[in-house]
């Protein structure tokens, strides 16, 4: 009786339209109807419930596997209408790991094989979207034999499903792929044309060697076929393969121009250009023409033309910029375009443009521009600068001082939210290009007084690089107090934990800085004459000093109870050293008569810290340990294995002893470095020579160090991440300074030219970004694999041939016997001759017909080998190269 | 290789999907295309292309096109070509036209299976294997034949509804 009262498709589509507000209501209930329904007997009603279910999954996304079973059983109904519903259901909701799809293979086996033409058409499309490795292998045969069908539909849908059976089941090539190419010379039935291009297309995209020798066959195509989409397919194809080979390319590149100026359609039109452009970059007289013909497209009414052509500027760019320089006023213009499309595309054009002479006007007219468009265009803007103008470590910035202003003014923009590539900028320059700091701190330094900036969340990560970098180069700063002051305002409350610990570590180092200097100054003007320029330009006085450690009192004080560990760990620290100095300090503030002594003490506490701060961090290198050789003895591997061993067998409980013996491990590490240090214990003001020492006897544990003076001509060459000073004084730094002009280390300071590029320090690996080198997958290798086996005649192949196919048989033998025969004749050449000569003699055959035989055919072979060897003379080394099988129509 | 097709209506209730490549199936993923697409798809006259690498993996790249209330989306990879997936979605167009005489947006909502006919005869499995709307028709005519042949075997019809709609 339910099956009386089912509700149709029709139905449900008519209630669903009649719900303003509870539709889930309703395809919940209908849910429940087609749960129930679906289980019945009746074929009907059966289908009609999986109808149903599968019209919801695919406009409501309601979930559908938990019915994979009732729709294979639907597939087997004889009824085509129900059959149809059941394909339909499995193409829609079906996954590879859908546990219940095995099931399927004998159903389709069936409809693969019926005499209703539309089944096996329903069949072929159900395997093309589903089919799996089970799947594939198991109907390969079927595929094979339809893909000789009398039918031309069904023949089609044979060739498109091949690509399935390629892509999951490789093997399948040895048994189809010799059927596949033959499909490519039915030149009287377009349809099957285009359906195998279509495959080969797809094939060649992700290994186009393979195909290479079928290049004859698709050129005969791109000369003969009059259908526009056989030819984009066939031009996709030629991008693919004309890089491989350069003969290829000279023999393409005239049908495809003449393709380009005949052509009405557009599309065909811009993928000929594209194919030139991509991959026949190298014949000027093309591109010149291509670029003729993009100019049409610019000057298009058609939006989507203008952004195609604009797009195809882009790929010409990197060889030919001259292309995009001839439109340079239209790719200008285009910023402002409406379309987001064509504005991005000439953004990037504009980019593409920028150089080192003109990138400072380049910058300024897209920051203006950034300044006027809505927010995301404005950070498209501000990114592709930003990605510009540090690409190759800052290759095309000369003037560096300009370039971190700009970045300053960027941070500064209202949209802008680029705010973690210019924190990683502004300390990679710092860090990279010495003479920059000034300028570095002096817009790190506007940043962090300006207290509007500290309320837009977008601009914290900036701040955190301008307080790091004040805090780093401090030395720069010419109002230290007024820094200190900026650095702990109050407003710093509105910034994250992290970057106010970032700003609490430069206010310590500010105010040891401070006190540096304030201590070597009240010391000059007792003694030396040394520190009398630093006071002047510091403006340290007692008062100012005093003024710093209430200040730190004020705002330090209370973080020392912060929630956030950074936080309170470095305000404590803070606190603990003004603890510490204040008594000291004071002393030295009101003058007395043991002053000189407290001084000293105080200066010495001070010098400490100082000379910790004032060691210069350096780029390290993303390879640096790698260098590190492993010491004799120690065996980094073993103690791992067996952790994962333990990691493996019980999860939480071990996961606490790990973590112990980690700590133990380190522990134990340190000891060894340490060990041979005897007064480790006392901290003494010479750490730095310290390190030194240490570091002649442990020499092993460094990276090679090389003297300073080689940095400018080997920039490639990698400086010691500590650069070590020789001495601890900043006078003494000086001295260093000096020592190494003289050793015309730094000759731009004070040379008469405008501006010369300062240094900027690169490593060697560690720029390069991590190549992320695509491992082919299995999958693919063994399908290449496979086809170039097919392509070759390679014997093995031509054996599983003839274990596949009986029917095949004697042409695989007549290849067998073809092999041997040019062996005994060529002696040691490889496999491209074969093939060529294989093909040499197929088309032999085809012109001569009977008549050639084998005489012919063998003559023609000999001649072939000749010309192979006579090449391979001339130009050893490219034979040497390619090994690549290069046919016959190119020669 | 076509990755996608979905039509949907100006308002981004979706009346047809049909995913080539598993990716994309999962329901949220699906939500939100539909919930976005009509948002990104905002001024008449532009470029009628969208770069879809956030949505559909590393190069895809959508095109759409409306027409009256509704907008067909295809997805497609680079071995495609961007003006003839334009033209394939005409063909389309052109093959509902030609079956339901003057399309609206009613009768794709009320022809679902039929939609999904014409559309595995030109793409199959994510390949463009029919360009003319003619040699489509054909297809789907003998389909419907057959559907019909094969309906008219079980003389009465089992349900109300069934009865009702002859």
């Amino acid at each position: 009786m339910d099956s009386l009262f089912q509700r149709s498709l029709d139905d449900i589509i008519k209630g669903l339209r009649h719900q303003q507000a509870g539709e889930s209501a309703f395809v919940s209930k209908v849910l429940e109807e087609v749960r129930r329904e679906i289980k019945s007997t009746d074929s009907h009603t059966k289908s009609t419930a999986l109808q149903k279910l599968t019209y919801l999954h695919s406009i409501c996304f309601v979930d559908m596997s938990w019915a994979a079973f009732h729709a294979i059983e639907c597939i087997s109904y004889p009824n085509f209408t129900h059959k149809k519903v059941g394909y339909l259901a499995i193409s829609q909701s079906f996954q590879e790991s859908t546990p219940v799809i095995l099931l399927i293979s004998n159903q389709l086996r069936k409809d693969l094989k019926s005499n209703v033409e539309v089944e096996v058409s329903l069949a072929l499309e159900c395997l093309s979207r589903i089919g799996n490795l089970d799947l594939c292998r198991d109907l390969t045969p079927e595929v094979f034999t339809l893909m000789a069908s009398s039918r031309i539909p069904v023949r089609k849908k044979a060739i498109g499903v091949v690509l399935r059976l390629f892509g999951k089941y490789p093997d399948a090539v040895r048994v189809c792929f010799k059927r596949l190419v033959e499909s490519l010379e039915s030149s009287d039935s377009p349809p099957i044309v285009s359906a195998v291009i279509g495959v080969f297309c797809e094939l060649a995209s992700k290994d186009p060697k393979a195909y290479l020798p079928l290049a004859p066959e698709f050129y005969k195509i791109l000369v003969d076929s009059r259908n526009n989409w056989v030819l984009i397919k066939v031009l996709k194809i030629f991008t693919k393969l004309a890089p491989l080979e350069p003969r290829l390319a000279k023999k393409i590149v005239e049908p495809i121009c003449e393709l380009m100026s005949k052509t009405g359609a557009k599309s065909l039109m811009f993928e000929c250009i594209r194919t030139i452009l991509t991959s026949l970059a190298e014949h000027e007289s093309a591109v010149k023409l291509a670029a003729g013909r993009i100019n049409e497209l610019l000057i298009d009414e058609d939006p989507n033309l203008r952004y195609l052509g604009l797009h195809a500027l882009a790929i010409v760019a990197p060889k030919h910029i001259w292309a995009v320089l001839e439109n340079k006023e239209f790719v200008i213009k285009s910023l402002s375009d409406p379309d987001p499309n064509i504005k991005l595309e000439s953004l990037r054009l504009v980019m593409e443009m920028v150089s080192e002479s003109n990138v400072v006007e380049i910058c300024r007219v897209l920051v203006n521009y950034a300044t006027k468009s809505e927010p995301e265009f404005c950070n498209v803007i501000l990114g592709s600068i930003l990605s510009t103008c540090s690409n190759n470590v800052y290759e095309i910035i000369v003037d560096f001082d300009w370039y971190v202003s700009l970045l300053g003014e960027m941070s500064r923009i209202q949209h802008c939210q680029k705010g973690e590539e210019i924190e990683n900028q502004l300390i990679d320059i710092g860090m990279r290009v010495q003479d920059v700091r000034p300028e570095l701190v002096r817009v790190g330094r506007d940043l962090l007084m300006d207290p509007a900036l500290l309320g837009n969340p977008f601009l914290h990560r900036i701040l955190s690089a301008a307080a790091w970098l004040c805090g780093e180069y401090v030395e720069f700063i010419r109002n230290p107090v007024e820094l200190m002051e900026s650095l702990l305002q109050p407003r710093t409350s509105l910034l994250p934990p992290s970057v106010r610990a970032v700003y609490l570590e430069s206010a310590f180092k500010a105010l040891v800085f401070c006190l540096h200097s304030y201590l070597k100054s009240a010391h000059g003007e007792n003694g030396e004459a040394s520190g009398t320029t630093l006071i002047q330009e510091n403006h340290i006085t007692p008062d100012s000093v005093l003024h710093l450690l209430n200040l730190i009192d004020m705002a330090v004080g209370p973080l020392s109870g912060s929630y956030d560990v950074e936080i309170q760990e470095r305000a404590r620290n803070i606190l603990g050293f003004t603890e510490l100095i204040k008594p000291v300090l004071s002393d030295s503030l009101h003058p007395q008569d043991e002053r000189h002594k407290q001084q000293v003490e105080a200066s010495k506490m001070v010098r400490l810290l100082h000379d910790t701060f004032s060691d210069e961090l350096g780029p390290v290198s993303m390879s640096a340990q790698g260098r590190v050789p492993v010491p004799d003895g120690l065996v980094l591997h073993e103690n791992l294995a067996d952790l994962e061993a333990v990691c493996g067998s019980s999860l939480p409980a071990s996961s606490a002893t790990i973590s112990f013996e980690g700590s133990h491990n380190v522990e134990g590490a340190t000891s060894i470095f340490i060990s041979d240090q005897k007064e480790e214990s006392e901290p003494s003001s010479e750490s730095t020579s310290l390190l030194a020492e240490h570091r002649k006897r442990h020499g092993l544990y460094y990276l090679p160090s090389e003297k300073n003076t080689e940095h400018h001509e080997a920039n490639n060459d990698y400086p010691p991440a500590n650069e070590l000073k020789s001495g601890v004084t900043v006078s003494n730094d000086a001295q260093d300074l000096a020592k190494l002009a003289e050793q015309s280390f730094l000759p731009k300071r004070k040379s008469k030219q405008v501006k010369a590029r300062p240094v900027v320090v690169k490593l060697d690996e560690g720029d390069v970004l991590p190549i992320s080198s695509k491992i082919p997958q299995a999958k693919d290798d063994s399908l290449s694999e496979a086809v170039r086996d097919v392509l070759l005649g390679n014997k093995a192949a031509a054996d599983s041939v003839i274990r596949k196919k009986g029917k095949e048989k004697l042409n695989a033998k007549e290849q067998e016997d073809d092999l041997d025969h040019m062996d005994s004749q060529s002696g040691t050449v490889q496999n491209p001759v074969k093939e060529r000569s294989k093909r040499s003699s197929r088309k032999q055959n085809a012109d001569e017909g009977d008549h050639g035989g084998d005489k012919g055919k063998q003559k023609r072979r000999h001649r072939h080998g000749k010309h192979r060897t006579r090449e391979g003379v001339q130009n050893p080394p490219a034979n040497v190269i390619s090994q690549t099988p290069v046919p016959d129509l190119l020669l | 290789m076509i990755k996608a097709v979905m039509v949907m209506n100006t308002q981004g209730k979706p009346r047809l999907t049909k995913f080539y490549e598993f990716l994309v199936r999962k329901r949220q993923t699906q939500f939100s295309l539909f919930f976005f697409l009509p948002c990104l798809i905002r001024a008449e006259n532009v470029s009628n292309f969208m770069e879809a690498d956030s949505i559909f993996g590393p190069d895809s790249r959508l095109v759409y096109k409306h027409y009256a209330t509704l907008y067909f989306v295809f997805v497609f990879d680079s071995s495609e070509n961007e003006l003839a997936m334009l033209d394939l979605i005409q063909v389309f167009v052109e093959t509902l036209d030609k079956c339901f005489r003057n399309v609206c947006e009613l009768d794709i909502v009320f022809n679902y299976s039929k939609l999904h006919t014409i559309l595995d005869e030109i793409i199959f499995g994510g390949q463009v294997l029919e360009t003319s709307s003619a040699e489509v028709m054909k297809v789907v005519e003998e389909i419907s034949r057959q559907e019909s042949a094969s309906n008219s075997i079980g003389l009465v019809t089992k349900t109300v509804s069934g009865w009702r709609n002859r």
